[in-house]
């Protein structure tokens, strides 16, 4: 099983066993612009993704 | 990754400072570098009265929060612009505002634009044909007046915003793009008071925006998460990405950029050459400075809008 990664609706699959930050240079998703969070909790982007994993990246870029 | 401080397992990771921090160092660092920045950069002290303008986003509560914490004397503005978006912009924000100010027991001023001018920001943007679709300009313009005039009636002395370190870099790419002098000689985290204006200030001018919503998301700060429908394609967006482009090669090269600047202008790169400073001139409407003779750009804009309301309803009879 992948793990799967959450910004605003969008899902991303990608596979388990790389870290947060690999996972988002893979999907071109800015570190800068998120803030990754696993179960509610922030975790840092060096966290290596296990089968199953659900991440929520928290967008944090906005206008005005 | 581990905490620097406790060797716990840390939360956020901040590349440009090489700090790594577990939840409770992290609250605890935001919090003592804010104090560390008002200080250093003589922003207000304890005796002083502080309006901090509150929009219910990231990261003006989490400058209220932090104020609030630091026991200084911080009351919120929040002005409710009457932008719905679909989704209740305004509504939203305005009740996640006011149920951060009664958790913390705190002060919370708000003013209701279409209440006080008899119309929303968009109403007023279409009915004085301002900005091709976007309201922002008005925005912007009634914001500020309203901060101004909040401020000097209930006497305040220092008027603070959330604006963060990718704001003022944003800002100050896009007047470094245009070379825009005035602009760039007028950006800085404190703009001091003038007749008839409160101190501006800008506590959190030296966090990066994630570093505002991590601290927002940790302190369980409930915030309005989607955007003001209308920075949809807004230029600071685009120059934020830019920005972030170049700090995923060279952490830090945002926090250069912008503290840079600073020290360029201190040092004189910036000062005022033949320009000569602007005489001011005082509205006879609601008295605050102006740059022309007359009646200012808001007292304008709420005049041109009662006239179209007029007009608007006398064709409809
Ligand atoms: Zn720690
Ligand atoms: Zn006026």
């Amino acid at each position: 099983m992948p793990a799967k990664l959450i910004l605003r609706n969008k899902t991303y699959e990608v596979p388990h066993g790389i870290t947060i930050k690999q996972a988002l240079k893979q999907l071109e998703i800015p570190l800068e612009e998120v803030i990754p969070t696993k179960d509610g909790e922030l975790v840092t982007e060096d966290t290596h993704l296990k089968d199953g994993d659900v991440i929520r990246l928290v967008a944090v870029i906005s206008g005005g | 990754m581990r905490c620097r401080k406790c060797d716990q397992k840390a939360v956020i990771n901040m590349r440009h400072h090489k700090l790594a921090l577990c939840k409770e160092h992290y609250l605890e660092w935001f919090v003592a570098q804010t104090e560390r920045f008002i200080k250093k950069y003589r922003m207000f002290g304890r005796e002083d009265r502080v309006l901090v303008a509150v929009s219910g986003g990231k990261d003006s509560l989490a400058l209220w929060d932090v104020l609030w914490r630091l026991g200084y004397q911080a009351d919120g503005l929040y002005i409710d612009l009457g932008i719905d978006g679909g989704f209740g912009y305004s509504r939203e924000s305005k009740a996640l505002t006011q149920a951060f100010a009664e958790e913390r027991g705190l002060t919370l001023h708000i003013v209701n634009v279409l209440g006080e001018y008899g119309a929303t920001i968009p109403e007023m943007a279409q009915l004085t044909h301002r900005g091709k679709g976007k309201p922002c300009s008005v925005c912007g313009l009634v914001k500020r007046h309203e901060m101004n005039r909040i401020a000097r009636d209930l006497g305040y002395t220092v008027l603070a915003t959330g604006h963060n370190l990718d704001d003022e870099a944003a800002v100050l790419f896009g007047n470094t793009l245009t070379w825009a002098a005035g602009y760039l000689r007028r950006q800085g985290p404190v703009l001091p008071a003038s007749p008839g204006l409160a101190r501006k200030v800008k506590p959190l001018f030296r966090f990066y925006e994630r570093e505002t919503a991590a601290y927002a998301l940790l302190r369980g700060i409930r915030y309005i998460y989607e955007e003001c429908p209308f920075s949809v394609g807004a230029k600071s967006i685009y120059y934020k990405q830019l920005l972030n482009k170049l700090e995923a090669d060279r952490p830090g090269a945002k926090l250069q950029f912008y503290l840079g600047f600073l020290k360029a202008k201190e040092e004189g790169l910036f000062a005022a050459g033949k320009e000569t400073v602007p005489r001011m001139h005082t509205c006879p409407v609601c008295g605050q400075p102006t740059t022309a003779p007359g009646k200012c750009a808001f007292c304008r804009l709420v005049e041109r809008v009662e006239e179209r309301k007029e007009l608007r309803i006398k064709n409809e009879e």
